[in-house]
């Protein structure tokens, strides 16, 4: 009995080298990518608006091993760190002034929640006003951007945490600083992770976004360069990367703050 | 979020709202002043008064409210597409387990993407037109309708599945009759939250390839260099997104079932 339970088990084990979900995924991307092929030689489109598989192939490949592609790549990551870094503080000094006091609450929290999923690319003209053409107005619309996410889950967080955690710190009589960093924070630690990930998303797509209207570097100014020269392998091949890029920071974002386990709880 | 929200309205009492109110009238108040007597430029901050003013312009020079239903327009028609084929796509997803099993991950990726950034090739496929800002609205919005669709039809209680089956429901009945209406209040929080990424979306576009209504208008004046107007059509995208995000949020609370 106990043997054939185990050759089962070991059978169920080794089978599912290739599961049918495995088996779909693979079938649904040969299917999209022969429907790109087919397309892509059809003539029923204007040419280049569905290059061949190859020649986007060959575009990712040049983009890769082009310095130049760092370089602007290197200028958007700072310009969406120093973003994330100043609206982040901001968001989280926000975030738990807000969520620790009912009255400021009540009083300016509502501000934010309904400014926050307003668009915020048409700020940019008074970007640019305030800090030139530059990078910096750039910096200026991604903070913009993160910001709002980041406080709304931080106070939202806040008022969250289990109060036998505050009643613990306030029997131990710890100070306000002792509190925000032994207790609020760490027990805040889920919510800060999720607003940081929110407010990535917000701060690449707005800082990508200024670049597109008008700037000299970066990963948008590249993006928008391939529209004007019709270089239609050049844009796949940059869409591509930079989705990749971005929903991989996305996941690692959420991995590192353990958003993953929580789901599963 | 929106439980956020609700705990911050539920102790009654004016003077929270007022204390906020009064700081924003105040910090306007302060804003004038500064640069009345000199302190900031008013060529890169025009007074709050001169911006109040200008709203008049805006209505009867620059036919803002026509350009506010052309963005709305685009708004409902990027609505109704991701309705139809958000949900849609979202039913196919429950029904068929290994469909959803495949693709859900690639939904919530393709929720994390930038996905706005596509515009120019939007533009390359379908032109500088109204088509494009569709587009950019109808495909952000996407992700959210479609897995708060999965989720809505997934949590169904089971005593009502019970309930149909008992009644001999065959599978069309049981889909329209018990599935698809206790899965409605979470379909529309998808909905809801597809709508306002649609707005975001289709008014930035707007801004971005000059075209179209209120986005545009923002970029006219700040090409004109008329700050007050630029300032002052800001505030209006604004107001007008504020009062969609709150309409949404009223048409959601009637819809969810009292428990």
């Amino acid at each position: 009995m106990a043997e054939t339970g185990r050759l089962t088990q070991a059978a169920r084990v080794s089978t599912p080298a290739i599961s049918p979900v495995t088996l779909l995924r693979v079938a649904i991307i040969l299917a999209v990518l022969a429907a790109w092929e087919f397309l892509a030689h059809s003539g029923w489109l204007y040419r280049d608006v569905v290059p061949s598989l190859l020649s986007i192939a060959r575009a990712l490949g040049a983009l890769l091993t082009d310095r130049n592609y760092y370089f602007n790549l290197g200028v958007t990551a700072a310009e969406i760190g120093v973003a994330l870094a100043i609206g982040g503080a901001a968001g989280l000094a926000v975030g738990l002034l807000l969520g620790g006091n009912r009255f400021l609450s009540r009083a300016f929290e509502p501000y934010l929640y309904y400014l926050g999923p307003t668009p915020k690319i048409i700020f940019f003209p008074v970007m640019i006003m305030w800090f030139g053409v530059g990078p910096e107005s750039k910096v200026a619309l991604g903070t913009l951007s993160c910001f709002f996410p980041i406080a709304l889950n931080v106070a939202a967080g806040m008022r969250q945490i289990d109060q036998v955690l505050i009643r613990v710190g306030k029997s131990f009589r710890a100070s306000t600083t002792q509190m925000v960093f032994k207790i609020y924070l760490p027990a805040m630690r889920h919510p800060i992770i999720n607003g940081v990930r929110l407010g990535f998303g917000f701060a690449l797509i707005g800082t990508l976004l200024a670049e597109t209207k008008l700037s000299n570097k970066g990963i948008g100014f590249l993006i928008i360069q391939t529209y004007s020269v019709f270089d239609m392998p050049g844009m796949y091949a940059m869409l591509i990367v930079l989705f990749v890029l971005a929903i991989g920071a996305n996941a690692l974002i959420g991995k590192l703050g353990g958003l993953d386990t929580i789901k599963r709880k | 979020m929106t439980t956020a929200a609700a705990s911050i309205r539920k102790p009654p009492g004016y003077l929270a709202p007022a204390v906020g109110l009064g700081t924003f009238v105040a910090f306007l108040v302060i804003i004038e002043v500064c640069i009345r007597i000199g302190w900031l430029n008013r060529f890169i901050i025009p007074p709050p008064s001169e911006i109040i003013g200008s709203f008049a312009r805006l209505f009867g020079e620059e036919h803002i409210v026509r350009r506010f239903f052309l963005t709305a327009g685009e708004c409902l028609v990027a609505g109704t597409m991701v309705t139809f084929v958000g949900i849609t796509i979202g039913v196919l997803m429950q029904r068929y387990a290994i469909l959803q099993r495949a693709c859900e991950t690639w939904v919530a990726a393709f929720a994390s993407a930038p996905l706005v950034l596509t515009y120019p090739l939007f533009m390359v496929i379908f032109g500088r037109n109204a088509w494009t800002i569709i587009m950019m609205g109808f495909l952000s919005a996407l992700p959210p309708v479609i897995l708060k669709t999965i989720e809505g039809i997934a949590s169904t209680r089971k005593v009502l599945v019970n309930v149909g089956r008992s009644f001999n429901l065959n599978e069309t009945q049981q889909f329209w009759k018990i599935l698809f209406p206790s899965a409605l209040p979470t379909i529309f929080v998808g909905v809801r939250l597809g709508l306002i990424f649609a707005l975001i979306n289709i008014v930035g576009t707007e801004f971005l390839i000059n075209f179209g209504g209120l986005g545009q208008l923002i970029n006219d004046l700040a090409e004109r260099y008329d700050l007050a107007g630029t300032y002052a059509a800001i505030c209006f995208v604004i107001l007008v997104s504020v009062l969609f995000f709150v309409a949404l949020e009223k048409a959601e609370r009637w819809l969810r079932p009292v428990d």
